[in-house]
């Protein structure tokens, strides 16, 4: 007979719930199965395909053009930043290139998107932790951003504001005075958010040491964006390997040091103020020229494939392509994306905290359910 | 007879429909003063400026269908709410909301009781409503409103500990459990206890936050995290009464606030004899005002703070208020001992 060490004294049962696909605070339609142990978290197990939508399988049927739109259905919030990866990966199958002034204009209005973004992850981020007034302060300044959109591209929310060998059109007259205006705006409201949360106590005690990584693991669990900088590595596509115009901005890569929550909230706050600084850069160098170079009515890329990445608000969103050179859609499109490869460290990072942190840690890796699916 | 029955009858209609009213329109006094600090405009449709919004609410309410899971335990799953906000509306007797007034040259307490022992009977009364929020978790037979429940309990008991040694270090002060004489002694000393209070008073606040799961304590309807708590099963009118009890509840903790801390229904500066032009305010508008002031208290704190954590929560209830409240006790029972040398 074995000695019986391994039962505890006070046998409890572990409870299962479910929370999600529809829960007020999955940021769509994200199902978590989560194993308890009174509130303390055991085990979680994500469960996703509820928006699966099969971009990649149309991608094969569509033309390259008609492309573009299926990629403002990947990350909703960010649809600029999706467009701008996916063109940018057909114009290197194409070794094409792209006008100064469009990649100028690009560079703005992704990292426009990149404030659009934060600004929606940090209102609900805020908000599920019980903030609601940030989350509407939030949404304020993304509606001015919105209507910047509007007035570039007609939409507010998939914009398709991208064509393959440059822009749809030119920048409307005085938008980018607009811009400027916002920037300050934007700068000014910034410390509004801080005054509400980064010195707050409450918020302090929710975010610090909650859903803590380390750098390496961070590495091999495969994070990227903000989640990977919040724990203290360098990684920007924007830096590391620069697309559009941002070999010639300057800006700073903000890096957390504990990897925990509110490091990745301070990295984004931070990514923020340097948005600002990009965008005044690239308005202030605005060269002249035409936003759009000689593309061939037909788009048939020579037979290959490619990846290219490029740094969503979210992580590094990448495309790899196939083209077999004959038909006018893809062999095969691929989109790596980043919300779905963050998602993956959710189960790490809830393990251990309380079932208030799971909501906690699910707004901290900033996910979007469209990206996820696909 | 008359004095009896009749008057306390009276008053008794008057203190309900008025608190229910209040209810109501403290609803959409929350949603407008959140409104504003949220660069929003709030209810605006119906009525002007939405005043009827209420009126609007509690006529949906009514007519929602009730519906009772099936799983649930029925008779307890009924009698719950009622739990919950008969001793909210019941601590509402012992609050003296005003001065003696003469109607008809007949003098008349503008209370409906003075017990001697009337906080204790708040402390007593207050604690039954945590049996509502419990066996409300608990006759829904469902995960969520039985976490809400239990964290709701454990919540309610802590808290309700460093309320009620807060009044301790108040009675000390004031010499009575009576609500009148209280209010009287702060007349005499001529200082609100607020002042000779603080430390209680700052106890008491942030417990009384706790007490009615107001933000940032609002951890038992945490909708982001357990859908809605206790009340997530529950529909209708029922869920009515949970609204109803929680905003009575406001209301409670308010008027004891202004009892206890605030000088109840005195003016300003009681003793001061050069502001008599503030007598001509009647004594009640005084609590109502105060009363108020506390509320939007309560408001302002829910749109500007973030939620605690449970277990972060529980710690600041044991670790933090209860051993102050207890050290404010000693502190000022000293002070009376040595003033009284």
């Amino acid at each position: 007979m074995e000695p019986d060490v391994a039962r505890p004294m006070f046998d409890t049962d572990e409870l299962v719930i479910n929370m999600g696909p529809q829960h007020p605070a999955t940021h769509g339609v994200l199902r978590i199965v989560l194993k308890l142990d009174g509130e303390k978290v055991v085990d979680a197990d994500v469960v996703i395909g509820y928006l699966h939508r099969g971009v990649e399988k149309l991608s094969e049927n569509r033309d390259w053009t008609q492309i573009v739109l299926l990629t403002d259905r990947l990350d909703y919030v960010a649809s600029a930043a999706a467009n701008l990866a996916y063109v940018e990966t057909v114009e290197k199958l194409l070794s094409l290139e792209v006008p100064r002034r469009a990649r100028y204009i690009r560079t703005i209005l992704a990292e426009l998107q990149r404030l659009a973004s934060h600004l929606v992850w940090l209102g609900s981020h805020a908000m599920d932790i019980g903030a609601v007034t940030v989350f509407l302060y939030c949404l304020r300044e993304r509606e001015l951003i919105l209507d910047l959109f509007e007035e570039y591209c007609g939409a507010r929310l998939t914009y398709n504001s991208m064509r393959i060998g440059g822009l749809p059109q030119d920048l409307p007259p005085n938008w980018d005075k607009k811009v400027l205006q916002f920037c300050d705006i934007q700068m000014e409201k910034l410390v509004d958010y801080e005054t509400l949360l980064t010195h707050n106590r409450i918020w302090l005690e929710r975010t610090r040491n909650i859903g803590v990584i380390s750098a390496a693991d961070a590495v091999a669990v495969g994070l990227c964006g903000p989640p990977l900088r919040g724990s203290g590595v360098p990684r920007d596509v924007r830096k590391d390997e620069p697309y559009a115009a941002y070999a010639e901005m300057e800006f700073d890569v903000p890096v957390g040091a504990n990897g925990d929550t509110y490091d990745r909230y301070l990295v984004r706050l931070e990514e923020m103020r340097q948005s600002v600084r990009i965008i005044r850069q690239a308005l202030g160098g605005l060269p002249e020229g035409p936003v759009m170079s000689k593309v061939p009515r037909l788009i048939k890329p020579p037979a290959g494939e490619t990846y290219h990445a490029n740094e969503s608000p979210k992580g590094e969103i990448g495309f790899f392509i196939a083209s077999d050179g004959k038909s006018t859609s893809p062999y095969r499109l691929r989109v790596r994306p980043p919300s779905f490869c963050n998602l993956q460290a959710l189960p790490r990072l809830v393990r251990g905290h309380l079932v208030a942190d799971v909501i906690a840690l699910i707004g901290t890796i900033d996910i979007v359910l469209g990206e996820v699916d696909r | 007879m008359i004095d009896l029955l009749v008057i306390p009858l009276i008053k008794i209609v008057i203190v309900l429909t008025g608190v229910l009213i209040t209810v109501m329109y403290l609803v959409l006094l929350e949603r407008k003063v959140q409104a504003w600090v949220q660069t929003r405009l709030g209810p605006m449709r119906v009525g002007p400026h939405g005043v009827l919004q209420p009126v609007a609410d509690v006529l949906k309410l009514f007519v929602k269908e009730d519906i009772t899971p099936v799983r649930a335990d029925k008779s307890v799953f009924m009698l719950a709410p009622i739990i919950v906000l008969v001793p909210a509306l019941v601590a509402l007797a012992v609050i003296p909301f005003g001065d003696t007034v003469s109607i008809f040259g007949k003098p008349v307490p503008l209370y409906i009781a003075d017990l001697n022992i009337g906080l204790l009977y708040v402390v007593a009364v207050a604690s039954i409503g945590v049996y509502g929020i419990i066996l409300a978790g608990w006759s829904s037979n469902s995960k969520y409103p039985l976490l809400g429940g239990l964290r709701s309990s454990a919540q309610l008991i802590s808290y309700e500990l460093a309320v009620t040694l807060t009044f301790v270090s108040v009675v000390l002060a004031s010499g009575s459990l009576s609500m009148v004489d209280i209010i009287t002694a702060q007349k005499t000393n001529g200082v609100w206890f607020a002042f000779v209070q603080p430390v209680a008073l700052f106890i008491y606040t942030v417990a009384a936050l706790a007490e009615t799961n107001r933000a940032p304590f609002d951890l038992p309807e945490a909708e982001q995290e357990l859908v809605a708590g206790f009340h997530t099963e529950y529909s209708g009118m029922r869920f009515a009464l949970f609204f109803l009890a929680e905003y009575a509840n406001m209301i409670v903790v308010s008027a004891i606030a202004t009892t206890l801390f605030f000088g109840g229904w005195l003016r300003p500066f009681p003793n001061v004899t050069m502001l008599w032009f503030l007598d001509y305010v009647p004594s009640w508008m005084w609590f109502v005002v105060k009363t108020f002031l506390v509320l939007y208290l309560f408001l302002w704190i829910r749109a500007t703070l973030p939620r605690y954590r449970y277990d972060q929560l529980m710690r600041i209830g044991w670790k933090l208020l209860i051993p102050l409240a207890i050290a404010n006790i000693i502190v000022t029972a000293a002070v009376k001992v040595a003033l009284s040398y």
